[in-house]
């Protein structure tokens, strides 16, 4: 199959293109930019005029909830929805029923994702066996078998001499460790930012402490163990600078947030509105605008969408009886775009913060539009106004805070591996 | 709809009564002065007003309660409804029927008004944007969100002694944290014009915001107590409290427990209050919980014209409209 992207506005922040260029694909490959291969006969042209052709996004977290909660979602409900949002490689943290802590659960993921066909599907493997946090994992047969990386999740490893070893042992194997700075000891089951929000509704709250405190304990074994490591969710503009520090003092650090938290306080959770309630938590407006400032800066590197659907039970609680978590790629464009819109990204840094950076950070081949490189792309249109309504989303779940909310830009087509993966010509 | 207006229905009326926070002064004046109407039913020969004839009220239970339980039985019946008590343990909610299937099946038995306790935070929010429109949900107590029949019989207490809201300084003291019941009262007293609130507990009991309630946060005693016209002690969790929160009962009691001697801090004709039930010699010792002072029994009675008030405010507004 030759198709041939013409009249986009191409950006490729790896290769500084920004401006008008035609993209060639055979196959599964870019051949060519600009000028067509000689004899090139394209099976497909698609007309992007007035469109921005990105390289595909790669998303950090997006849970697909199979194997385990296929109620929530499914590897095929879930990556349609993800091809929907132009994203085109993302990475599954092993939190899943069984935990990703063997290689038969990355095949049969592998499998599965074979079947649907909607975008690349990675895995992270558990640190530690079941997530126990205190049996090392089989780390080496884990990358053998595809992981990108290894993480904890949010199940914290008490025993520092256990985290201590599986940071030296992951820097063995050559693997980055993904780590969710959250003190479980302080955050004591807690499901809101310790602050004005929970004071005033009665809600358990989690301290910023339980996030900097967590930094600071990695960020001294990392010293000690020469471990990659990478921060996932931060929500805490002390966090942010202390891992800037690191950076300054040499440490070889990245971190990512999560697109809602770039637009969402406390405060949003008005009278309990469980669409809120995530983990880690909605932070202080000072702390959001931390957040943004770091993205700006690329003290923080990524945005990723952080994806959890959930059935509608989950959210039908009290709010701390109900599941944290939202139903996230379907917003991650509009929600990055905003920070465009608002003058604090340019269009070439947000495809870096979606695409570039997050292929790096998980050693992807991915994230540009090299020649040669795989035909991985999202052509979306920046402009395209829309209100987003929970019952039209494409995610089985549908828990959302942004319901109503105006947004702007749509994904027009999505390409993985040279094929048309979603279309949406209205 | 705006979240805060789930308490109204759309003529202005009180449909639903979950948190003082957010409701007009004027809301919380009629509930006093209704219930200064009713503070006679029950020493009439009678103790009965036929205004909520017909109407079925379900007192929702998900936490142990004997007095407030009791007392809005008492409204309830006084005011002529009928009422069924229905007590869960939450652990066999959990693992079978859903709350939203309970409050389904109970609707339709054809009730009017639930009462609702429950230990999370949020319960009778998510249950009054849930039930059915003719229902009329009232918050008996939400994890540690907010007590707002409680907070209103408090400031009906306050009146009775004190008459204006406007001139007093009131301290509440203890677990600040964990208190619903002192989140409303914080909400009511700011609301009716109380000048100076303050809280006193130490540190660990105390929200790190809890300034943002607005009200000026002591950590001794003796200083959060002079020259007040209202004390308010707090019953103290022990369960909950003791290891990592606060040393032991003993020296709790040294620190915040209400003495003769301590009280004799605040203004002469102070007076005391209590939620209940107390836990003598842990946040006040008999002398003073039995004392002149003390208004703590006055506090149960007042409790039953209190949620006739609510009760009727909310339950009555539809015959009331369609009269």
């Amino acid at each position: 199959m030759k198709i041939a992207i013409s009249n986009g506005h191409v950006v490729d922040p790896r290769n500084q293109i920004n401006g008008k260029k035609d993209i060639f694909i055979q196959d599964d490959k870019i051949i060519a930019l600009d000028k067509a291969p000689e004899g090139f006969q394209a099976d497909l042209i698609i007309d992007a005029s007035n469109k921005i052709v990105s390289p595909g996004f790669v998303d950090l977290s997006a849970r697909l909830r199979e194997p385990g909660q296929e109620h929530k979602g499914t590897i095929l409900s879930e990556t349609r929805a993800a091809a929907a949002s132009g994203v085109t490689s993302l990475c599954i943290p092993p939190d899943t029923s069984p935990v990703i802590d063997t290689p038969a659960v990355i095949e049969l993921i592998h499998q599965r994702n074979e079947e649907a066909g909607f975008c690349r599907v990675y895995t992270m493997g558990a640190l530690t066996m079941g997530l126990n946090g205190t049996h090392l994992s089989e780390m080496a047969h884990l990358k053998d078998a595809g992981c990108v990386g290894v993480s904890n999740v949010m199940n914290c490893i008490n025993n520092p001499q256990v985290l201590r070893r599986a940071m030296e042992y992951a820097a063995s194997v050559d693997l980055t460790i993904f780590l969710h700075p959250q003190d479980a000891g302080l955050a004591n089951n807690g499901c809101a930012h310790e602050g004005v929000v929970s004071t005033r509704l009665g809600l358990a709250g989690i301290p910023e402490a339980a996030e900097t405190q967590a930094v600071a304990n990695f960020l001294m074994l990392v010293e000690q163990t020469g471990a990659r490591i990478h921060f996932c969710r931060l929500t805490t503009s002390r966090a942010i600078h202390m891992i800037s520090r690191a950076k300054y003092d040499g440490f070889d650090l990245t971190a990512d947030v999560a697109a809602h938290q770039l637009h969402l306080t406390e405060m949003d959770i008005g009278y309990f509105n469980s669409q809120c309630h995530v983990q880690p938590p909605l932070r202080t407006q000072r702390d959001r605008d931390a957040l943004r400032q770091a993205i700006a800066d690329s003290q923080i590197e990524a945005i990723c969408s952080d994806h959890q659907p959930h059935d509608v039970d989950a959210k039908l609680a009290p709010f701390a009886a109900t599941e944290p978590g939202i139903s996230a790629l379907e917003t991650l464009l509009p929600l990055s775009l905003r920070l465009v819109n608002d003058g604090l990204l340019t269009m070439m840094e947000m495809i870096d913060r979606l695409s570039t950076t997050p292929a790096e950070i998980l050693g992807l081949r991915a994230g540009h539009l090299s020649i040669n490189a795989k035909a991985d792309i999202t052509i979306f249109d920046p402009d395209k106004h829309w209100v987003l309504k929970p019952q039209n989303m494409l995610s089985d779940g549908h828990n959302t805070p942004f319901k109503n909310w105006e947004m702007k830009g749509s994904v027009v087509k999505t390409l993985c591996n040279g094929q048309v993966v979603y279309s949406n010509d209205k | 709809m705006k979240q805060q207006d789930i308490q109204f229905d759309n003529t202005g009326k009180l449909r639903h009564f979950l948190t003082i926070e957010d409701l007009p002064r004027q809301t919380l004046i009629d509930i006093l002065d209704t219930a200064e109407n009713f503070s006679t039913v029950g020493s009439q020969q009678a103790k009965k007003v036929p205004l909520l004839r017909g109407k079925t009220i379900v007192n929702l239970f998900f936490e142990g309660s004997t007095r407030t339980r009791t007392t809005f039985e008492l409204a309830a019946k006084r005011l002529s409804a009928d009422v069924l008590n229905i007590n869960i343990n939450t652990s066999s909610t959990s693992k079978g029927e859903s709350l939203l299937d309970m409050l389904r099946n109970l609707e339709a038995m054809h009730t009017d008004m639930f009462v609702v306790r429950h230990g999370e935070s949020g319960a009778a929010h998510f249950i009054a944007e849930h039930v059915a429109p003719h229902i009329s949900v009232i918050n008996a107590g939400d994890g540690s969100h907010a007590h707002p029949t409680q907070g209103m019989l408090d400031m009906f207490t306050i009146r009775r002694h004190k008459q204006e809201f406007q001139n007093l300084r009131v301290a509440i003291v203890g677990d600040i944290m964990h208190s619903r019941v002192a989140r409303s009262q914080i909400h009511a007293l700011n609301r009716l014009g109380v000048p100076e609130v303050r809280v006193v507990g130490p540190h660990t009991l105390i929200p790190r915001t809890a300034s943002s309630l607005g009200v000026h946060v002591y950590h001794n005693l003796r200083e959060g107590i002079k020259d007040v016209d209202v004390v308010i002690m707090l019953r103290l969790q022990k369960e909950r409290m003791l290891g990592a929160m606060l040393p032991s009962e003993a020296e709790y009691f040294s620190q915040y427990g209400l003495t003769e001697e301590k009280l004799s801090l605040a203004k002469p004709d102070a007076i005391v209050m209590h939620p209940g039930p107390i836990n003598r010699g842990v946040e006040i010792e008999s002398v003073v919980a039995d004392g002149p002072q003390s208004v703590i029994l006055e506090q149960v009675t007042n409790g039953i014209a209190v949620r006739m008030a609510i009760m009727s405010m909310t339950l009555g507004r539809k015959q009331e409209s369609a009269e």
